[in-house]
């Protein structure tokens, strides 16, 4: 299992006699802390927003779902931006840290936008181009500062990190506004503090992976489509795109234990803490099977998971802890797809290449996802829920089906 | 090399104090900006009631009685405002029953109290459901209560809003949580969409005749329900917030002018006919009627914050400020 290449990483000579988060490279550690502290951050202002707008401003917070849609439509143009721009340049760490900057600012940005509708937007959407801009540069920093036989493990530590800071986020901005009697401003202030120290940590503490510049006079946009020519990553790359096709966003899965499991109200908002949960315990356990039975594999298995979770959520309803088991499901299905993905990716991208492969992968799966909830709302629309849910189940294991003959994953990571 | 390290450990310590510092005073700050006197006369301490000839609306003059409900005499609505101890975002009332939607303060994500009230301001039942509070009101017979609560997306750590509205029947005391589920009928067939939303209820005299606003896939439609039979279909769309006049003949709505921008008017059931109110400003509200001809509405300010307004129900007239920083208005009959 253990086999040294000549790209691994800093610590590669010390990995695997080390216990547990030391076994991965300080700097995949250093990125995971500053992931967890920036979600900590984003995720204080995504629980305290809609209060913020309709009490504290008296918006109609239905005004910015509708902008939302366009929002994710350009995420995927900038992560492609994102990705290419620190390849060629060659400052992964750069390029990441401006896009943890840009958010950074926005927090700010909030408490100057005061009640304007069209400056808020605008906010937002600034928010979300930090977070397209910065997810490409990150991974492929993840994946460079790791020994690619323990990529999946890397990942997985990351993704761990970053769940971990998502569920503290909520936790501060309620300490915030307990301690200033209820002031949303304190809020994004405090929000913007706890961005800022993730961009020193950035700073101080992540390495970056420079390539030379005979290797980056050879990133060029041709070389970026060429990646395409590549068989192997062509073929993950369609195959992932294709299974974004036939999976049902979350949202889908928290209404259906909505309507069909006498799910009580209150527990609505712990739905997706379900989820993140299960994707905290396992993210770290499935990447290193990853790393050992194959990263596809899993890959693959994670959205047989997901078909399962759909099943049986469609299914005869019976005791709730059925519908544990679905969430429990859905959990699984994100530990075992999202950091192995880009473990899977990783090792077949040249070093100069590696965020513009990756931010292809990732927008090629975005993309489809969003034609996906497309596709899943003209069903639900067309045969009502419960049908639709059935068939984006049996379109999901089919697909999964034709992945496992087909085999994309020939060439093992 | 160790010396390196060490300089920038010390930096990032330096650095995470002097941003936490930062955060810490910014909080001490807003904690101190609570002056501790309102903004307008106020008195305290009282003990309300749904007594007739009464405005109660919800305080939102800055100081320590901010958000509290408040009470004035409809025909003087300049008196000095009386407030008890409750706390409402929104509050209405009929026949007797008042209903409080209340956030609680320091929980996130938002989680609100929907507190069914008896004449004399008693707790009759009370509810914690997730949700930041938009609209309240009571069935003119005061059996039913319902109310519209923003959540955000269900998807995790993403953005995006949608409304989940509920109704409570006070006899024997059954919650409906979500009407999300009625079976709708738009244009004359089934309506199913993933993005189906319900805001803002009334209910007419009879008690089972209802309409709602239905928003699905960018558009609204005014949706007519009836509550025993359990289902609604559509009578037109561009009708937000529908609002029925006593009579049951007439309803008061916003109407949709361009994003985000609202007008007032009153729909008249029989002819379909569409009648502008003098009001020009957007009003993102569920309009009240205080009578068979004046219409009641919170008007949000530019500054942050909102009054209280009056204008007649016919089309005529001219806006009339009733109560400067109040919202959510209900009026005892």
């Amino acid at each position: 299992m253990y086999i040294a290449t000549s790209r691994s990483s800093d610590l590669a000579a010390e990995v695997d006699r080390k216990p547990a988060l030391r076994r991965v490279s300080a700097n995949v550690v250093a990125l995971g802390m500053v992931s967890l502290v920036t979600d900590i951050s984003s995720e204080m202002v995504t629980a305290v927003l809609p209060l913020y707008l309709v009490l504290g401003l008296g918006l109609n917070p239905l005004q910015f779902g509708l902008l939302d849609g366009l929002y994710a439509g350009a995420t995927a143009v900038v992560r492609l931006l994102g990705g290419h721009a620190a390849d060629r340049w060659g400052r992964l760490k750069a390029v990441a840290g401006f896009g943890y900057g840009l958010s950074a600012v926005c927090k700010l940005g909030l408490l100057a936008a005061g009640s304007s509708v069209a400056a808020i937007g605008a906010v937002l959407a600034a928010d979300r181009t930090g977070k397209g801009l910065r997810t490409a540069p990150r991974d492929a920093l993840i994946s460079l500062s790791s020994d690619p036989a323990t990529l999946g493990r890397s990942f997985g530590v990351h993704r761990a990190m970053d769940t971990v800071g998502a569920f503290l986020g909520p936790l501060v901005a309620m300490a915030v506004l307990w301690l200033s009697l209820g002031n949303y401003q304190a809020v994004f202030f405090t929000s913007f503090c706890v961005a800022a120290i993730a961009v020193l940590l950035l700073g101080l503490f992540v390495r970056d992976r420079r390539s030379d510049l005979e290797q980056r006079a050879r990133t060029t946009v041709r070389a970026a489509l060429g990646l395409l020519r590549d068989a192997p990553f062509r073929r993950i790359s369609i195959w992932a795109a294709l299974l974004g096709l036939v999976t049902i966003g979350d949202s889908f899965v928290y209404l259906v234990l909505q309507r069909r499991w006498s799910v009580e109200p209150q527990l609505f908002p712990l739905l997706p803490l379900g989820t993140a949960g299960v994707f905290l315990l396992l993210a770290v356990p499935l990447g290193r099977l990853a790393d050992r039975v194959g990263r596809w594999a899993v890959f693959l298995a994670g959205h047989v998971a997901l078909g399962a979770a759909l099943l049986i959520l469609a299914g005869p309803t019976g005791g709730i802890w059925i519908a544990v088991c679905a969430l429990a499901l859905h959990g699984a299905f994100y530990a075992a797809t999202d950091g192995v993905l880009m473990a899977a990716a990783g090792p077949m991208l040249p070093a100069g290449l590696r965020a513009t492969g990756m931010a292809v992968i990732q927008t090629g799966q975005a993309v489809a996802r969003m034609a996906s909830s497309v596709l899943f709302g003209l069903a639900w629309t067309v045969w009502d829920l419960r049908p639709a849910v059935f068939v984006a189940a049996g379109v999901l294991l089919v697909a999964v089906l034709a992945a496992a003959v087909v085999k994309p994953w020939a060439v093992r990571a | 090399m160790g010396g390196a390290r060490v300089k920038k450990v010390l930096l990032a310590v330096v650095g995470v104090l002097a941003l936490a510092g930062a955060a810490v005073v910014f909080v001490v700050n807003a904690r101190a900006g609570d002056t501790g006197t309102n903004a307008v006369p106020v008195v305290t301490g009282q003990r309300l009631t749904l007594s007739p000839g009464r405005l109660l609306f919800r305080n939102t003059a800055a100081g320590p009685d901010s958000g509290k409900l408040a009470s004035v005499p409809l025909a003087t609505p300049d008196a000095p405002r009386q407030v008890g101890d409750l706390r409402c975002d929104r509050f209405a009332v009929a026949a007797g029953t008042g209903v409080c939607l209340a956030v609680h303060p320091d929980v996130l994500p938002a989680v609100s109290d929907v507190i069914v009230l008896d004449d004399k301001l008693g707790v009759k039942y009370k509810e914690s459901l997730p949700g930041t509070p938009s609209r309240a009101r009571v069935s003119p017979d005061g059996k039913f209560v319902y109310w519209t609560l923003f959540v955000t997306g269900d998807s995790y750590a993403a953005q995006g809003f949608s409304t989940r509205a509920g109704v409570y029947e006070v006899q024997p005391g059954t919650l409906v949580k979500t009407i999300e589920e009625l079976p709708v009928f738009v244009d004359g067939a089934r309506y199913r969409a993933a993005d189906v939303n319900y805001w803002g209820i009334t209910f007419a005299p009879d008690g089972n005749r209802f309409y709602t606003t239905l928003g699905s896939k960018g558009k609204t439609y005014l949706i007519e329900g009836d509550y025993q039979r359990f289902f609604g279909k559509s009578l037109r769309d561009n009708v937000e917030c529908p609002s029925l006049s006593p009579d049951g003949k007439r309803i008061a709505f916003k109407k949709k002018i361009s994003e985000g921008v609202w007008r007032l008017s009153v729909l008249d059931l029989a002819t379909m006919r569409e009648t502008p109110l003098a009001e020009t400003r957007s009003v993102d509200d569920q309009a009240l009627w205080q009578d068979s001809s004046t219409i009641l509405y919170g008007l949000a300010k530019p500054e942050g914050g909102s009054d209280i307004w009056s204008v007649p129900a016919d089309g005529s007239g001219a806006p009339r400020l009733l109560v400067p920083d109040g919202a959510s208005p209900a009026v005892v009959s």
